[in-house]
This record gives C-alpha cells, sequence and structure tokens, in this order.
C-alpha cells in the first residue's frame, strides 16, 4: 500500500536518513523501533508532508506521489496520531472533532462521533473541554477525526506514553479493528511489549539507516541486537571511587510535571559516585535531575540532601538546552562569572576581567570576555557552563554533557568533571548515549515512563541488560 | 583602551539612530506636506515656543522632570523583563501620597521637611502600588500588563472619590482639583523659573543613580539576567520573583516622585490629571532607548520639547497641538521597527 525507496534526508552536514526502505501492507500494523536519534521522528515527518526527502521514491498503490506539504499527505489518506495530541484544548470536544470537517453541520458531526464512539468502546463528552481531559481521551478524539477523514495509512508516534492501562486496552482493540478493515498502521515504539502484541511485521533504525526487519514472531534478542550498536571494548575506566555516605535521598517521590512525571522514586546517591541515567528521552530523567536540583518540588515523597553549610552553593545543574535553561543570551562571558563568583556590588568594566580571561585559557573557550553566550558555538557554551560551576559544588547535576561536543572535547569534558570532584561530591549525568553511561558512570539507573526500573553498578550488568530495560524489559 | 571602547561606543550609538531619526522625520514630513504645512515652519514654531527665553525653556524642564524619573522608574521594570503599564496609576497613587502628608501639614515642623517627608510618602505611595502589580503576578498568576492596567483605573477611580469626595474644596467640588496648597509648601522656584530647582536636581540625581545601579552594580546585572532568562537566573541563585518585585517597586516608587512632585512643584494641589500621560509616555521613551540607560534624558528632553513646543502650534500655525503625539509615535515606530529588521536580519 505504502512504499518507501532508498529514502534520504540530510539537514545540512548531518545525515539523518540514509537509504530507509520500508513497505506496509494494507491489513498490517508495521512497527518502527530505535533508539533516540535513530531517524524514527524525521521519517515520520517526511511520510506526513510536514518536511520533504532529499532523495528517494514514495509510492502510494504503486503510484508515486510527491508528498511535499501535510495537506497533500491528508488528501492521500495518511493521518498521524502525535505523542502530543495536536488539538485546541479551549475548544469543546465536539468542536476538536468538527476542525476541518468537510460537513460543518454540527448535529451530523456529533451523530457521527457518537456513532464511532460506540464502535471503538470510547465514550467522548461532546461539551467537555479538551484540555480538561486526559492524553488517552484526547488521543481517542483524534483517532476517530481521522478515521471520519477515510485515512487510510495511520501512524502512531509512542502512543501509549502517558496514557492509563484501560486505554491502552481500547486503542490496542481498536488498531486491530482498523488493520482488519483493511488500513495500513505504522506504529512508532520503543516498547518491546507493544511491538509484540500489536505489530505483523517491524524495521528496525540505527543512526538513519535501516538495522533489519523481521515478521511475526519476533526474535527479541535479535531486536535488541539490531537497535543498539554493540558495546566498544570496554574502555580504560578509571576506577571508581569508594562511595561514602548518602548525599541524595528520595523517599516515593512523585510528580506529574514533564511527559511522564516521575511514579514513586525512592533512590540513595552516595557520595563519590557517578551515576548515569539512561532511557528513552522524556522517560523522567530530566524531571528527576530538576527534583534533585530544586528546581521542582515532589507532589508526594522527600528529597533530602546530606547537610552542608552552604546549601545552596553545593548544587550546580547544567541543562541539556544550554542557551535557553543554562546561559543567558544578551550576556557577556564576563558577567556570566560576574554572576556565578563573588563579585562585588560595584562592578565596572575591569570587574572579573582577569578571572574570565584566564577561564577562557583553562576551558579552552573560542570567544572573549565580551562575546556574548549566544556569539559561542555549542562546544563552547558548554565549557563556559563548566567554567562556571563553583569549587564548593559537591552534587553535579548534568543533562547529556557531551551533546555537540566532539569526541575530543568530550573527553576533556569527563576528565575534568572527574578531577574536580570532591571525594564527598557525587555526579548524576542523563545521556542518551548509552556508551557514555557504560563509560563513564559507577551506576546505572534505567528511567522507563517514569519509574526507575533498573539500578544496577555498571561494572555488574551488560549493555543488553540495560538496553532490555530502555525498552521496559526487566 | 577604555577611551577607545567609549569611542567606538558612540559611533555605534550614532550609526544606529542615524536610520531611527531619518525614518520618523521623513514620515513626519510626508505626513505635513500631504496636509499642505511646511514641516521647517512647524519646527521654527515649536523652537520659537520652548527654547526663546529662559521661561520658556524652564517651562520645558518642567516636562523633563516627571518625564525622565518615570522613564527611569521604566528603566527598572523593562531590564527585569516586566511591562509595567501600571505606571501612569502609580504616578497617581505617588500624588495621593504626597498631598496625604501636604494635607496633614503638621504645624510644629518646618515646611521643608514636610515636603521631603511628602516626597517619601509619594515613594512608598507608588512603590506599594507596583508591588501590588507584582504580587498580583507573581501569586496570582495575572499578568503584570493586564494587572497594571486595571490598577490605572482603579488609581484614576480613588484620585477622583478624594477630589470630589473628602478633598473637595471648600463648597464645591470641581475636575479644578482640591484647594491649593499653604504657600510654604510649594516646592520654591525662583522668578522667571517655571521649574522648581530641587526637582530638577532630584531628577538628574534619580537618572544618575539608575545609571550606576542598573549598569555597574551586581544588583543591576541580577535584574538584567531575570530579564532575560528567568529560567536560567535560577540556576545562578537569582530567583527571578523577587528581583521582579524589587524592580517594579523602584520603578513604581520613582513614578511616584514624579507625582509628588507634581503635586507640590508644579501644580501646587492635587488635579485628577496629575499623571499627564507622563508614566505611558516614558514607556515609548525607554522603547525609543532600545532599553539602554545613557540616551533616556536626551530622548526625554526631545519630548519634552515637543510637548512645550506644540502648545504654540494652535495660536502661531492652527495646528492643533496634538501633533507632538504624533511625532513621539512616529519616532517609537520608526525605532520598533529599525531595531525589529536589525534583529530578524541577525536572527
Amino acid at each position: 500500500m505504502i512504499q518507501l525507496v532508498n529514502i534520504h534526508k540530510t539537514f545540512g552536514k548531518v545525515k539523518a536518513l540514509q537509504g530507509v526502505n520500508l513497505h506496509v501492507r494494507p491489513g498490517s500494523i508495521h512497527g518502527i523501533i530505535g533508539e533516540n536519534g535513530a531517524g524514527k521522528s524525521t521519517l515520520m515527518k517526511i511520510l506526513t508532508g510536514f518536511i520533504a526527502r532529499t532523495s528517494g521514491k514514495i509510492l502510494i498503490e504503486g503510484r508515486e506521489v510527491a508528498l511535499k506539504t501535510p495537506e497533500s499527505a491528508r488528501r492521500l489518506g495518511i493521518g498521524m496520531l502525535y505523542q502530543e495530541p495536536l488539538d485546541f484544548p479551549q475548544l469543546s470536544v465536539l468542536d476538536n472533532f468538527m476542525a476541518a470537517a468537510a460537513d460543518g453541520n454540527p448535529q451530523r458531526q456529533a451523530e457521527i462521533i457518537t456513532r464511532l464512539g460506540n464502535r471503538f468502546g470510547f465514550s467522548p463528552q461532546l461539551s467537555a473541554r479538551q484540555g480538561k481531559l486526559t492524553v488517552g481521551e484526547r488521543q481517542q478524539v483524534e483517532l476517530m477525526r481521522l478515521v471520519r477523514d477515510r485515512c487510510r495509512i495511520l501512524i502512531l508516534d509512542e502512543p501509549t506514553t502517558g496514557i492509563s492501562g484501560e486505554q491502552q486496552e481500547l486503542l490496542f482493540g481498536t488498531l486491530r479493528r482498523l488493520r482488519d478493515e483493511g488500513r495500513a498502521i505504522i506504529l512508532v515504539s520503543h516498547k518491546l511489549a507493544e511491538i509484540h502484541s500489536l505489530c505483523d511485521r517491524v524495521t528496525i533504525l540505527r543512526h538513519g539507516k535501516p538495522a533489519g526487519e523481521q515478521e511475526k514472531p519476533f526474535d527479541e534478542e535479535q531486536l535488541l541486537q539490531a537497535m543498539f550498536a554493540t558495546l566498544p571494548a570496554r574502555s580504560s575506566r578509571p576506577p571508581g571511587r569508594t562511595p561514602g555516605r548518602p548525599i541524595l535521598t528520595m523517599e516515593e517521590v512523585s510528580t506529574r510535571a514533564g511527559r511522564v512525571g516521575l511514579d514513586r522514586i525512592t533512590i540513595t546517591i552516595l557520595e563519590g559516585e557517578i551515576v548515569g541515567l539512561a532511557g528513552l528521552d522524556g522517560s523522567g530523567q530530566s524531571i528527576f535531575l530538576q527534583m534533585a536540583y530544586g528546581l521542582l518540588s515532589p507532589e508526594q515523597g522527600r528529597v533530602r540532601l546530606a547537610a552542608t553549610g552552604r546549601d545552596e552553593m553545593a548544587r550546580v545543574f547544567l541543562p541539556a538546552d544550554r542557551l535557553g535553561k543554562g546561559l543567558i543570551a544578551g550576556l557577556t562571558v564576563r558577567e556570566h562569572q560576574l554572576l556565578a563568583g563573588a563579585a562585588p556590588f560595584f562592578i565596572h568594566g575591569g570587574c572579573g576581567r582577569a578571572e574570565t580571561e584566564k577561564a577562557i585559557d583553562t576551558f579552552s573557550i573560542i570567544g572573549s570576555p565580551d562575546t556574548m553566550a549566544e556569539g559561542l558555538s555549542g562546544g563552547n557554551q558548554q565549557r563556559l557552563l563548566l567554567s562556571l560551576i563553583p569549587p564548593e559544588a559537591r552534587l553535579i547535576l548534568l543533562e547529556h554533557p557531551t551533546r555537540g561536543l566532539d569526541l575530543q572535547s568530550g573527553r576533556w569534558t569527563w576528565q575534568y568533571l572527574r578531577s574536580r570532584l570532591p571525594d564527598n561530591g557525587a555526579i548524576i549525568f542523563a545521556s542518551p548515549e548509552l556508551d557514555e553511561i557504560m563509560e563513564q558512570a559507577d551506576r546505572v539507573l534505567v528511567f522507563y515512563n517514569g519509574g526507575i526500573i533498573l539500578d544496577r553498578p555498571t561494572n555488574q550488568t551488560s549493555y543488553q541488560e540495560v538496553s532490555r530495560a530502555i525498552t521496559g524489559r526487566v | 583602551m577604555i577611551s577607545g571602547t567609549i569611542q567606538a561606543r558612540i559611533r555605534a550609538a550614532i550609526l544606529q539612530s542615524v536610520p531611527i531619526l531619518l525614518l520618523a522625520a521623513g514620515a513626519v514630513s510626508l505626513l505635513l506636506l500631504a496636509l499642505d504645512f511646511s514641516p521647517i515652519g512647524i519646527i521654527r514654531a515649536m523652537a520659537a515656543g520652548s527654547l526663546t527665553s529662559w521661561l520658556k525653556f524652564s517651562q520645558l524642564l518642567s516636562i523633563w522632570v516627571p518625564l525622565l524619573l518615570c522613564s527611569c522608574g521604566l528603566l527598572f521594570t523593562f531590564r527585569a523583563g516586566l511591562w509595567n503599564i501600571g505606571v501612569e496609576g502609580q504616578v497617581v497613587m505617588g500624588a495621593i501620597g504626597a498631598t496625604i502628608l501636604l494635607r496633614m501639614n503638621p504645624g510644629f515642623l518646618p515646611p521643608p521637611i514636610t515636603i521631603i517627608g511628602a516626597m517619601a510618602a509619594a515613594c512608598i505611595g507608588g512603590g506599594l502600588w507596583g508591588l501590588l502589580a507584582g504580587v498580583l503576578k507573581n501569586r496570582g498568576g495575572v499578568n503584570e500588563i493586564f494587572g497594571g492596567l486595571g490598577l490605572n483605573f482603579v488609581a484614576q477611580a480613588i484620585i477622583l472619590y478624594l477630589i470630589f469626595g473628602p478633598w473637595k474644596r471648600a463648597g464645591i467640588a470641581s475636575m479644578s482639583g482640591t484647594d491649593i496648597l499653604a504657600r510654604d509648601l510649594w516646592l520654591p522656584a525662583p522668578i522667571g523659573w517655571r521649574v522648581a530647582p530641587a526637582a530638577l536636581v532630584t531628577a538628574i540625581a534619580v537618572f544618575i543613580l539608575t545609571w550606576i545601579f542598573l549598569d555597574h552594580t551586581l544588583f543591576g546585572l541580577k535584574v538584567k539576567a531575570v530579564g532575560l532568562n528567568p529560567k536560567a537566573a535560577r540556576l545562578f541563585h537569582i530567583d527571578p520573583n523577587r528581583y521582579g518585585l524589587v524592580a517594579i517597586m523602584v520603578g513604581g516608587a520613582l513614578a511616584g516622585l514624579a507625582g509628588g512632585l507634581q503635586v507640590t512643584g508644579v501644580y501646587h494641589r492635587l488635579i485628577p490629571a496629575v499623571s499627564s500621560g507622563y508614566g505611558y509616555l516614558g514607556l515609548l521613551v525607554v522603547m525609543l532607548a532600545n532599553y539602554k540607560t545613557l540616551p533616556v534624558p536626551l530622548i526625554t528632553l526631545f519630548f519634552a520639547w515637543l510637548a512645550a513646543g506644540s502648545i504654540q502650534l494652535p495660536i502661531m500655525l492652527r495646528i492643533d497641538s496634538s501633533l507632538s503625539g504624533v511625532i513621539q509615535g512616529a519616532c517609537v515606530l520608526s525605532a520598533l521597527l529599525v531595531h525589529g529588521l536589525r534583529t530578524r536580519r541577525q536572527g
């Protein structure tokens, strides 16, 4: 029904997709799996017309199609259910359902949605405000809209993220029905259980390339091996320090912040530990770090820090979005140093200049004291953030510490972090690179759906165990 | 090296303002020519109306003082990333605060002390009104633009109530305001001066302090950090809410001071239109200055000249004096356009 032949997509120098082939038959559910950055979302955006492919052919029922705009995708009967529902939260369920309907008669549309609801076992409340519904219910409204618009090719992106078990059962039942009616369904997921129970066929992507294809029944070991690159020989990781007293304790911590929130996290981090947080993006790692830093407070449970004289200065957080959340665009390198260091109350042009020049030298930042933060490259922004870590910091929290850095800068970053960590300090970092976690961390925590499903010293686990855990299997 | 950077900065400032001035002058000239007025004649009339004698120039300065004070206050709030639309209400509440003290006029105190006390009350009145908008924002989630706008109406209602109610003139209540203050509670001005030297000195001192605090202290840097990126500011242990509150309180206090000086130095009584729109005009001034400190005195002087000079227009050329508003608006729109285009090109 839909066939992708040798699809390539490049963003500048970055090759997001290289020679992807996909053949989805009508009346089947086709899974697409892969880790972070494998190219799943790029592929979906091409299929829905949001971005144009660089080269390759797309055939629908044997006919080649251009597929350059979302509108043309819609006309070809391609519909997508996004991870974050794309709807109008202020409007009612019925109004949302009516959006983009060819026939704008509210009475007829109300009949249609009621009929579809009965058919799939959904119970939409037509006058309720869309924003008041749960993610699962919003998804149902979207799904019914797509069915009404006679969508023949249905794409779902991580559809079970943030919905209840009951809603998941309803969704799966609906998807099977839609398949049996002859539609082609593409399911993007990282959850192996889901793939097992729904898909007829699965394509694995790795680093933008096809890494294998399987028919039902699937061989889980092979899937995992295809998803994750094989582990390089364990590098010469410096020996871990002897763990000391607890530095951070969480007891039954829960919150609804973020996509999946945190679900009753109980954990103790010890002095001297370097802890890596693994998991698909948005599985709770970022919320965990923000909670540990104190940017968020738990809705339930307790977060305790080791008592120190100057508690506030003892923690630092280096977010992944460096310019958006870590640095201040519009301020210079020197002004950042002044804010982070002990600046006098009255500031003149020479204040902190010598210290800043020293930091620029030590951290090899390409820029001058008067360069604005936004004028630095990504790697240099990270170096600036590193240079701002105060000497007394004991708990260092990092998100994607080496993102955007070349290999050498990445190594340098880790050398620096290790060298400046005091004996009574700890590092907790989230990284989408499993290699980085296995190489740098003494202990790995795997996040899945807002919970920690695996907690092991890195020398007592395997690449395979961690990658299984990322997909929800322990 | 330092003088080199200053020269470079002055050159950059001139380069920046030339296209703005050309655009504004061009737009206004075209408008005037279309209406069959000579732009040159109008400039001459406005110069004659404000620059030909000390009396006229001091009239201009009496407009400059409240405008400069409001603009200084707005520099604080803009730096903190706040749109302090409530500045008008803060001027009004400052005027009311000053009037309360001046009406009490405790006889045992020498009048200068009473006046100083009244100015302090003006700062408190305006500052509290600002703080209220800030608390509404932090605690109630009310955007400071809407909170400020609402508080402006409330302040206007309060001043009308006072003038027509408890503080009405003996026998009659009128839009012309309360009873004139006792002569010794007027801010003294020499004969031939339309502006009290004390008010002038206050405004200049406030500007210098604003410049020092915003551009040369750690406090100013932190306010700027909060305005540019409140999320990152928290990672530098700066509480955005607290700094926002301080900024809007200082902004309100300075606007209130402007209101107090209008009462004791200009009108010598409380009138309903005590703010005269200087707060809103201050918003335009600071936008035209691209939120920088140093251009503000010059821009306020220019705007004061437009306001003072335009009073002559109906008499000399039979043009409505609201032309000054058109020119001010054209300048600000030109500035926003030039800055906007520049950022877009860079972005």
